[in-house]
């Protein structure tokens, strides 16, 4: 099947509940091989927690995520970003103790071919293992324009920087998937647009995106294909121009003039 | 060299505690650079002391044989109880490593036909020699030193300063703990076997509460960002006593003033190669200014 191949993520009837709050509900979402693609929603719609059952920091309470055909159920985040899997964070989680050269090192972990007898007894596989790793570690740097400040310590870094930081931290892993969690959130508009063309250059070296952002223009600029998110379920799926255009997203982002019975016992069940 | 042989037949047995301690200090280090709090290395000390003791006083097999032993049994005891306690953080693993570290010091006294309980045991063989200690803790530096230039180094901080953002890098965060973990335990039981194959005598109480804050206040003491750190807390903390012998009854008065003062100003410890990079930076751009 062509069209399974070309699947690189697939929720399917994914339902996430906390206790009475039902923060995800039957959500479908088959993100293609290739390219960039947005969820978008309002501010507690379940976007992040999308990414946490993805990543395995959260299991689901129903339903099913496959990975390039592979079922995610049971696994640890180790495990799934060795599948090719890499995310960063909305609020960022830098080592920011450690350089930012050591950030992305960190990335690199599982792709080190060195076990403990070649830490202990090879000497050359080691140091041509972490030299690899050092200059990898740079070129990633170099994606993100910090490669200047390769031995500075993360903490030192701008907001924007530190984000980028964590861009090149998570390409380290070497992801088939690159989960962005809001990537221009506090950003300010300058910054944005250096961030949006990283992040084509990114999409155009052959990796697959999928972020979150609340960012409308910078969305609708850079995705081919949108899901909506709303209280926990995806309302609307499609390209820019007919998410632009849907009368659901609309209302859900702009509120809906008559008050319908329908929304405001939505309105009630969330408040 | 006759001052030499003096002062060797006088203070030998201190010279080769600093490199026990030395190694203790750098057992705890090991997990603390893991961001574990893990109180137990007193007690995985203990654990190697009389491991080794019996097996060389009871089975009379050769000293290195001990050695293995020493290390060999801590390391086990530690994956055992790592198993269940090492989910635990903060406070919690202290409190649950403290509990076992008590579990043992008990158990030692109570099994008295193996261990002599409060008698302790007597006649251990002293087999350690001055270059024993001087090349475990050799040997031991050399491996953490390459350790911590290494990707398990890297997944050890990165683990102490953010855990899920560590699993989210590809790494395996209850492996490296438990990695710690275990190896730390056999540090300390190195130098448990070292201790105990010097001093003619262990007991049951030198491996109780009390050394286990010593071993954590050499490592915090020296600072834990580097590895030269603990070494340098475990020989302040053992000639600090001696040199203040002066003070007669306040000696350890003064000793606890003194670390107060260090912690106070030196929270990161005497040993901050950060502190030292910031001082040597502002001094550099004073020198370029000028």
């Amino acid at each position: 099947m062509s069209k399974a191949a070309s699947i690189s993520l697939e929720m399917q009837s994914v339902s996430r509940h906390f206790g009475g709050l039902k923060v995800l509900q039957d959500v479908n979402l088959a993100i293609p091989q290739g390219g960039i693609f947005g969820l978008i929603g309002p501010n507690g719609a379940g976007k992040t927690t999308v990414f946490n059952l993805i990543t395995g920091l959260l299991p689901p309470t129903s339903g099913t995520i496959r990975f390039n055909g592979q079922d995610l159920a049971g696994r640890k985040p180790h495990q799934i970003t060795r599948l090719g899997l890499g995310r960063t964070f909305q609020n960022i989680r830098l080592f920011k103790e450690m350089s930012l050269l050591q950030n992305v090192m960190v990335g690199m972990h599982a792709h080190l071919g060195y076990g403990a007898f070649g830490l202990l007894a090879s000497s050359g596989l080691f140091r041509s293992e972490e030299r690899r790793a050092r200059e990898r570690a740079r070129e990633l740097l170099s994606w993100v324009k910090l490669d200047h400040k390769a031995h500075e310590t993360a903490d030192n870094l701008s907001y924007g920087e530190q984000r980028k930081l964590e861009l090149a931290r998570a390409l380290a892993t070497e992801p088939k998937l690159l989960l962005l969690d809001e990537p221009v959130a506090g950003m300010n508009s300058s910054e944005k647009t250096e961030l949006m063309h990283e992040i084509q250059n990114i999409s155009a070296r052959g990796y697959t995106i999928f972020m979150i952002e609340h960012d409308m223009r910078f969305v609708m600029g850079l995705c081919q294909e949108i899901a909506v998110l709303n209280f926990g379920r995806i309302i609307a799926q499609g390209g820019p121009e007919a998410i632009r255009t849907n009368p659901q997203v609309i209302e859900a982002y702009l509120g809906r003039e008559d008050d319908e019975p329908v929304s405001a016992a939505a309105q009630g069940e969330q408040a | 060299m006759e001052w030499f042989d003096n002062f060797w037949a006088v203070y030998s047995n201190l010279v080769l505690t600093l490199g026990t301690n030395a190694l203790l200090a750098l057992s705890i280090y090991l997990t603390l650079s893991c961001g574990m709090l893990a109180m137990a290395n007193a007690a995985f000390m203990g654990i190697g002391a009389y491991t080794s003791a019996l097996v060389t006083m009871n089975l009379g097999l050769p000293y290195p044989v001990a050695l293995a032993a020493g290390m060999a049994a801590p390391g086990l005891m530690a994956f055992i109880i790592g198993k269940p306690t090492l989910r635990l953080s903060g406070v919690y693993l202290a409190m649950a490593t403290l509990a076992f570290g008590e579990v043992v010091r008990i158990v030692v006294l109570n099994a008295e036909s193996l261990t002599g309980g409060a008698l302790g045991l007597n006649g251990i063989p002293q087999s350690t020699e001055w270059w024993h200690v001087g090349l475990a803790l050799l040997l031991t530096v050399a491996v953490l030193w390459r350790l911590r230039r290494s990707r398990v180094g890297r997944a050890f901080e990165a683990i102490k300063e953010d855990e899920t953002a560590a699993g989210l890098m590809g790494i395996d965060v209850g492996a490296h703990k438990m990695l710690a973990f275990v190896l730390g335990a056999m540090i300390a039981g190195l130098a448990g076997t070292l201790n105990a194959h010097l001093t003619f005598f262990i007991g049951p109480n030198e491996y109780g509460f009390d050394r286990g804050v010593d071993i954590l206040t050499m490592a915090i003491l020296g600072g834990i960002n580097s590895l030269f750190g603990p070494i340098l807390g475990g020989i302040m903390l053992t000639v600090l006593p001696e040199l203040l012998r002066g003070f007669k009854d306040f000696r350890l008065v003064v000793n606890g003033f003194i670390l107060v003062l260090i912690v106070l100003f030196l929270p990161k410890g005497i040993w901050d190669p950060a502190r030292f990079r910031q001082w040597f930076s502002r001094s550099s751009r004073k020198g370029a200014a000028a």
